[in-house]
């Protein structure tokens, strides 16, 4: 059950970008921009919060999820320590996939060249 | 006559190709929602995965799933593999996390011929940078405004 609802939110938030990209203009970085700060913006409503319990992965997984990591981290991190917290919150909560993006990306460029294209 | 019957065909592929609906949208919105959804079971699965055998807590396991996903995505793109789900998924590849990581390893395999400063390491955020700007600085500007209304 628990896959069957990662697998309709994760969709569902998939299909809205795949409608914006088909509909509008947007490009497919524009969706990514979009999408993290819609998170972020989210987070701090309050209405991002259900979507990740009802959805667990479908609603962390995309980039919606990572803006409310960021969103929900810097609230968090307010909480504890303060205007400091708003500067150290976001990267904290997500320095993991930040770092491992960044780390991963690059070993992977080296290793491996592009495929020609067909 | 070989010559003039492939050129009757081509132009007979051209008129079928501008007689085809672009873009099929319900072609594409399905092949989103599907491989979107896909993704984020594997997700689910390596959440779970990190929770019951690693025993991590709750923020350690959205790391874990955020850097796992990130080395998945990352590989499937230097063995090119996933430019091929992108181009079937679209937007089901492009918005999980694994295509955040994807967007990162494409330029800078592609520019590595500029060298591994200004190619590679610099080609690596032309859109990660975008993203990591828009959201670093929405999410400091909302716990600034979270600390003002709390006040």
């Amino acid at each position: 059950m628990e896959y069957v609802r990662a697998f309709i939110v994760g969709g569902t938030i998939c299909l809205i970008g795949q409608i914006l990209m088909d509909t509008t203009k947007l490009t497919a970085a524009r969706i990514l921009v979009l999408f993290v700060t819609a998170g972020v913006v989210m987070a701090g409503l309050g209405i991002y919060e259900p979507i990740v319990e009802w959805g667990g992965a479908g609603a962390t997984v995309p980039l919606t999820g990572f803006g409310y990591s960021l969103g929900k981290g810097a609230i968090e991190e307010v909480k504890k320590a303060g205007l400091l917290g708003a500067f150290t919150g976001g990267i904290k909560a997500t320095a993991g996939g930040i770092a491992g993006a960044v780390t991963f990306g690059y070993i992977m460029a080296v290793l491996f060249n592009p495929k020609t294209k067909p | 006559m070989d010559a003039v019957k492939q050129h009757q065909q081509e132009e007979y592929q051209q008129f079928i190709k501008d007689k085809i609906p672009k873009p099929n949208l319900l072609r594409n919105a399905v092949a989103a929602f599907v491989v979107g959804g896909l993704i984020c079971d594997v997700g689910q699965f390596i959440s779970n995965f990190g929770q019951s055998y690693f025993n991590l807590n709750k923020d350690d396991t959205s790391a874990f799933t955020a850097i796992v996903l990130v080395f998945l995505g990352a590989l499937l793109t230097g063995l090119g593999i996933y430019d091929q789900i992108g181009r079937f998924a679209g937007a089901g590849s492009v918005v999980p996390i694994t295509g955040f990581a994807n967007s990162i390893v494409s330029p800078a395999m592609e520019f590595k011929r500029e060298g591994y400063v200004l190619g590679v390491g610099a080609k690596m955020f032309i859109i990660a940078g975008p993203v990591l700007v828009y959201g670093f600085s929405s999410s400091v500007a909302l716990g600034i405004l979270y600390l003002l209304f709390s006040i």
